[in-house]
């Protein structure tokens, strides 16, 4: 059959630069590059580029550099390159188109649109290098009212159980198959280094990360990888997973390729063998059952942990949000459609979900309408890319966020979206042990660190200059921000006013 | 009316400075509004013109069990649709026009009632509200749907006199030299862009609650969304009316302390708490935690009114000034110094309120009474929500 | 709480919530080694995380999720369980001397599930096994459609006859049938067949459990030697070649 398939990258070489060492060669998993027998350059089979560009930063003449295959399309909009090219890729498979990380698709990025203010005489700004400006949160549900003993400075009935978190920032699920386990390591080190947590995602918890679990949460997903009491009881709070963004109502599909032998081993499933996470829970159909799950979780760890619920941002995420308030579910977390993965029906990435933005606005709003906000915790996820996208997703109601691509990318990840094929070069999103051995957890954690600690700088700055000294009250302050380029339907649900306004 | 293209309080919100100024007698001993007068002129200079008040409690011993409304009216058609709604749910035992003197610098005033009511016995009850919630909730009614009427105060013996205009003629306007109160507050309002409207000056209140406030917080969209939940309408869009809902939330509803609903929204900071003792690291974290929402940040100073007496309070930063001296039973606030020593120059104990934390002064007869009473707080039944009760889908208000 | 004998403690649940329940019948297991709950009334979570050593015996109908997490330890129902007995159970056995509901031994990750009766819709689903943890189901009567959906591991016994859709999404594990499945009825990569001598010792022991447990109240499960069918996944990668790439 002819393949119509074409390459998307070609590589670059500069020939005067090259010294012909094969670093690229011993470098790329994917073979873009052999080398001669003859001992010249290796040969270039650009086909097999991804654009990972690790041959691009190690090679240490700088003679690589990656472009895009420079066919034209069409020129049609309609047509484009990337719209024949999947079917020819269709044509010749019969397969589902495969992607991985959060959609690269131009739709809105509602985080750009929102402006935030600063104070200008009427109330002064706050120095953050030299006044106090606080950054904790906690998560938990809470009661509306505290009762308290005000002579013996006293709780009289003690609160649930609450996460500390020193930002508000974690890391979001990302499970050992998808990820490896030095990649959660650096994840593990690193928030335990900033006092937040991370999340083992669906897979269970490899041993090696026990010694962290008191800032890990322990994600219970439909395949239900690696739970059991020891599980539940080990980690700090449990994470319910009913949905992601990047690919709501799916369930999760591990390739066999992944299923290391330690994989194999936390998961409970043979070696080799596809793990498969079905689409819902079946023990959760409807709202009443999810409740059944939250108080199962409850009774197997003594009431003594949190228990978040994850969401991907749906249509009807408002509803769906009020709905698990009132299950039991200690944080309620949404997670957008930009949000990233490791492998996921490309269709499925692309077109289904909402922006986190839009639904954080409208499940505050609506948890506020029904008086309930200030009983449970919130948390957005989806691609927050940077410190004004976490002061925007507080001012709309989240009391902290969750990233992934942003922690992956401090560690090496550029993005190609070629996850799924389980030949990251980065040692990321691969389980090969070649490739994993060169994410050094150490090294790795330290780039997580320093962004994070970079954020909150710049975090401070931002509250600061608003005049808040407390991120409790950036929380909901939607007075903070002014919308820039929206349409009236838009400042509705986003529940802010025009840039001018 | 001036500009009637300007915005007012609830159509946009404004920022806007100010003097502030109070007094008080421990001993319940009544006293005229002459020195509360002049201790606000004094600070002419942190006003415009565009807004002065009072609050005076103790004013009308003979009606103490009855709320009573002042209500400000731009229309006679204002006034018959508030007097048809207020009949059909008070019994009213007495209402009259609130004297006034004529007064070069007061223009175009409204024209002031006052009733003093008790809720219908029927209706109360049917209700299933408490009386509070049940008189908070007409108040509501009142400022957003009659169009030209305007509760000022709905308390029980107490009431606010404002206006538009610098305090010390506003004052005069209302002749509160004629009122013997144990308690005064007083306003001087600095707007930023507003030509000031009657209902939009301050002391604002609800039930017996008055607040006098300085600053301008910038947690105030936070606070705003955090009380809207417990069925507050932030009508006037001002800090003032934010932080006596929270007053109102946490005091009254949640049974907390007036001196601990003042602590919650001036927290003592995370840092301060991790030096603390486990058990009072433990308290301070579970209220931080719960009412989270509850903390004002940004600058102010504010002094409180009840039936309590006064609470004082500035900004954890303490980013405006507020001063406290005593003489005697006597205690006297103001945002500066002098303006305590010109209606009292040998008071004693001089001293600025610190930030963050609350400078209670009670009457003599409450603070022996709440060294009686049980410390643990209990929270009234809270008023059902609108989506608990309705028949039909709320509508959402626009933000 | 009755102290019948040194070991054994008599439970009565009556209509109390699940929460209060469960702590009461966690109050007697921390004092003795056998609970006896006289009348259970729809408390969800009984003996969930039940250790090993631990043992419950339940009269009444236990509610949602009985033995969720359980970790060695045994109940055994007289009556009918709901739905999701042995949730995610990790270890230990449970017997039901009844019927079952939906999704029993949903993620089922050790142990046994014995039921003598019929079992409701989903059972066995994405069982697990992993070396020498291998868990069990054995069901004396028919089984509702979705038996073993995704079925990564462990075994299955069905004495009476499969609903629809059995073994759908196989990837891993064993299915016995007494009543093997027409040839439309075997899903795509799964391979029906007659018992292979390995699988024989497997069933031999599963039925003698089933018989011990519940022979002398009906039909016993005979004849792991003949009669018996098998079901097992083609590949553990049944989706293999779903995707582009």
């Amino acid at each position: 059959m002819m393949d119509c398939v074409l390459p998307r990258y070609k590589v670059l070489r500069d020939a005067d630069l090259c010294s012909g060492c094969g670093l690229c060669a011993r470098t790329c998993a994917n073979g873009v590059y052999r080398l001669a027998k003859d001992g010249g350059l290796p040969s270039i089979e650009p086909a097999r580029c991804v654009n990972c560009q690790r041959c691009v930063v190690t090679c240490p003449a700088r003679a690589l550099a990656i472009v895009r295959w420079p066919q034209a399309g069409t020129g049609s909009a309609n047509w484009t390159l990337e719209a024949m090219q999947d079917i020819a890729k269709q044509a010749q498979t019969g397969g589902v188109l495969l992607a991985s990380m959060g959609t690269p698709s131009p739709y809105p990025i509602y985080w750009d649109h929102l402006l935030l203010n600063a104070s200008q005489v009427t109330n002064p700004s706050i120095d953050p290098l030299r006044e106090p400006m606080e950054t904790r949160v906690f998560l938990g549900s809470s009661p509306e009212a505290l009762k308290v003993n005000e002579r013996q400075q006293q709780v009289v009935e003690p609160l649930p159980p609450q996460l500390k978190l020193d930002m508000p920032i974690m890391f979001s699920a990302m499970s050992f198959g998808s990820i490896s386990l030095n990649a959660q390591k650096a994840l593990a080190l690193a928030a335990r280094e900033l006092g937040t947590f991370f999340n083992v995602g669906e897979g269970g918890m490899h041993r090696d990360l026990e010694p962290f679990a008191d800032c890990a949460f322990a994600q219970v997903a439909s395949g239900r990888f690696g739970v059991d009491p020891h599980y539940l009881n080990t980690a700090a709070a449990i994470e319910v997973k009913i949905g992601q963004g990047a690919k709501p109502g799916i369930g999760g599909h591990l390739p066999g390729e992944k299923t290391s032998a330690e994989v194999s081993r936390t998961r409970m499933i043979p070696e080799g063998s596809d793990a498969i996470s079905p689409a819902p829970h079946h023990d959760i159909y409807s709202i009443e059952d999810l409740r059944q799950l939250v108080f199962s979780i409850k009774e197997a760890t003594g009431y003594r942990k949190p228990v978040a619920v994850k969401i991907a941002a749906v249509h009807n995420a408002a509803a769906i949000a009020s709905g698990m308030a009132r299950t039991g579910a200690d944080i309620i977390v949404v997670d957008g459609f930009r949000g990233g993965t490791g492998a996921a029906p490309k269709r499925i990435r692309d077109a289904v979900g909402i922006p986190v933005e839009l639904a954080l606005a409208a499940i505050d709003q609506r948890l506020r309408d029904e008086g309930i906000r200030s009983t449970v915790s919130l948390v957005a996820s989806g691609s927050v890319r940077n410190s004004a996208d976490v002061v925007r997703a507080i001012a709309l109601g989240a009391d902290a966020v969750s990233i992934g691509s942003a922690a992956l990318i401090a560690m090496g990840c550029h993005q190609c979206g070629d996850c799924s094929s389980g030949r990251c070069n980065w040692g990321i999103a691969t389980q090969r042990p070649a490739l994993t051995e060169r994410l050094d957890p150490q090294a790795a954690a330290e780039r997580v660190v320093n962004l994070l600690r970079a954020w909150t700088c710049e975090l401070q700055e931002m509250m600061g200059g608003m005049g808040i000294n407390a991120v409790d009250s950036l929380r909901g302050n939607r007075l903070m921000l002014r919308g820039v380029g929206l349409n009236e339907k838009e400042l509705e649900i986003l529940g802010v006013k025009h840039a001018g306004e | 009316m001036a500009g009637r293209h300007l915005h007012r309080e609830g159509t946009i919100r404004i920022p806007s400075g100010c003097a502030i100024a109070a007094m008080m007698d421990r001993t319940g001993g009544r006293h005229d509004g002459t020195d509360i007068l002049r201790s606000i002129a004094l600070m002419r200079d942190r006003s415009n013109g565009l807004g002065g008040g009072f609050a005076a409690y103790g004013i009308y011993p003979d009606y103490a069990e009855l709320y009573a409304f002042h209500v400000m009216y731009e229309s006679r058609e204002a006034r018959a649709a508030t007097e048809a709604y207020l009949e059909h749910y008070y019994l009213s035992e007495k209402q009259e026009r609130v004297p006034t003197e004529d007064h070069p610098a007061i223009k175009n005033p409204p024209d002031v009632w006052r009733y003093f009511m008790a809720p219908h016995p029927m209706r109360l009850p049917a209700s299933g509200l408490t009386e509070a919630e049940y008189t908070m909730r007409h108040v509501f009614h009142i400022n957003s749907s009659i169009d030209g009427a305007f509760v000022a105060s709905s308390g029980k013996d107490m009431g606010v006199f404002k206006g538009v205009g610098y305090p010390e003629d506003i004052g005069e306007f209302y002749r509160i030299g004629d009122y013997g109160a144990w308690a005064w507050t007083a306003h001087g309002r600095f707007p930023t862009n507003t030509p000031g409207w009657w209902g939009g000056a301050h002391p604002f209140t609800l039930l017996n609650w008055s607040i006098v406030h300085n600053g301008e917080i910038s947690s105030y969209d936070a606070n705003r969304r955090y009380v809207e939940q417990f069925g507050y309408d932030c009508e006037l869009q001002t800090d003032t009316e934010v932080i006596t809902y929270l007053f109102d939330l946490l005091a009254r509803r949640h049974g907390l302390s007036q001196e601990m609903a003042a602590h919650i929204m001036t927290a003592p900071s995370w840092q301060a708490i991790d030096a603390m003792a486990p058990d009072q690291a433990a308290f301070e974290t579970a209220l931080r935690t719960v009412y989270s929402s509850a903390l004002v940040n940004g600058p102010f100073s504010i002094i409180l009114g009840s039936e309590e007496g006064l609470l004082a309070l500035n900004d954890r930063l303490k980013l405006r000034a507020l001063m406290a001296a005593e003489k005697g039973p006597m205690v006297y606030l103001a945002s500066e110094q002098a303006a305590i020593e010109v209606v009292c120059p040998d008071a004693e104990h001089m001293r600025s309120i610190e930030g963050g934390v609350p400078f209670v002064v009670q009457l003599d007869e409450v603070a022996r009474r709440r060294q009686r009473e049980a410390a643990e707080s209990c929270a009234v039944r809270e008023q059902p929500r609108d989506h608990e009760v309705g028949v039909r889908p709320c509508r959402r208000k626009e933000a | 709480m009755l102290v019948a004998e040194a070991k054994r403690i008599e439970v009565d649940l009556g209509l109390s919530h699940f929460k209060e329940a469960n702590e009461q019948v966690r109050a007697a297991l921390a004092q003795a080694d056998e609970v006896v709950v006289a009348s259970a009334n729809a408390q969800r979570y009984l003996g969930c995380a039940l250790a090993a050593g631990k043992r419950l015996e339940i009269h009444g109908t236990p509610g949602n999720d009985m033995g969720c997490y359980m970790d060695g330890g045994a109940i055994e129902v007289f009556g009918n369980g709901q739905d999701q007995v042995g949730n995610t159970m990790n270890g230990g056995t449970i017997v039901i001397h009844g019927r079952c509901g939906d999704a029993a031994g949903y993620g089922l990750r050790g142990g046994t599930i014995l039921v003598r009766g019929d079992c409701g819709w989903r059972a066995g689903i994405h069982m697990k096994q992993y070396e020498q943890k291998r868990p069990a189901i054995v069901i004396g009567g028919d089984a509702g459609a979705f038996l073993g959906e995704y079925m990564a591991g462990g075994a299955i016994v069905l004495g009476g006859r499969a609903g629809s859709y059995v073994a759908s999404g196989m990837h891993g594990g064993i299915i016995y049938l007494r009543h093997p499945l027409a040839a439309e009825e075997v899903p795509e990569g799964v391979v029906q067949s007659p018992l292979g001598e390995e699988d024989k010792g497997l069933l031999a022991g599963l039925l003698a459990a089933y018989n011990g447990a519940f022979g002398r109240e009906g039909p016993s499960l005979d004849g792991a030697d003949e009669g018996w069918w098998c079901l097992r996944p083609a590949s553990a990668r049944p989706y293999g070649g779903l995707y582009a790439s």
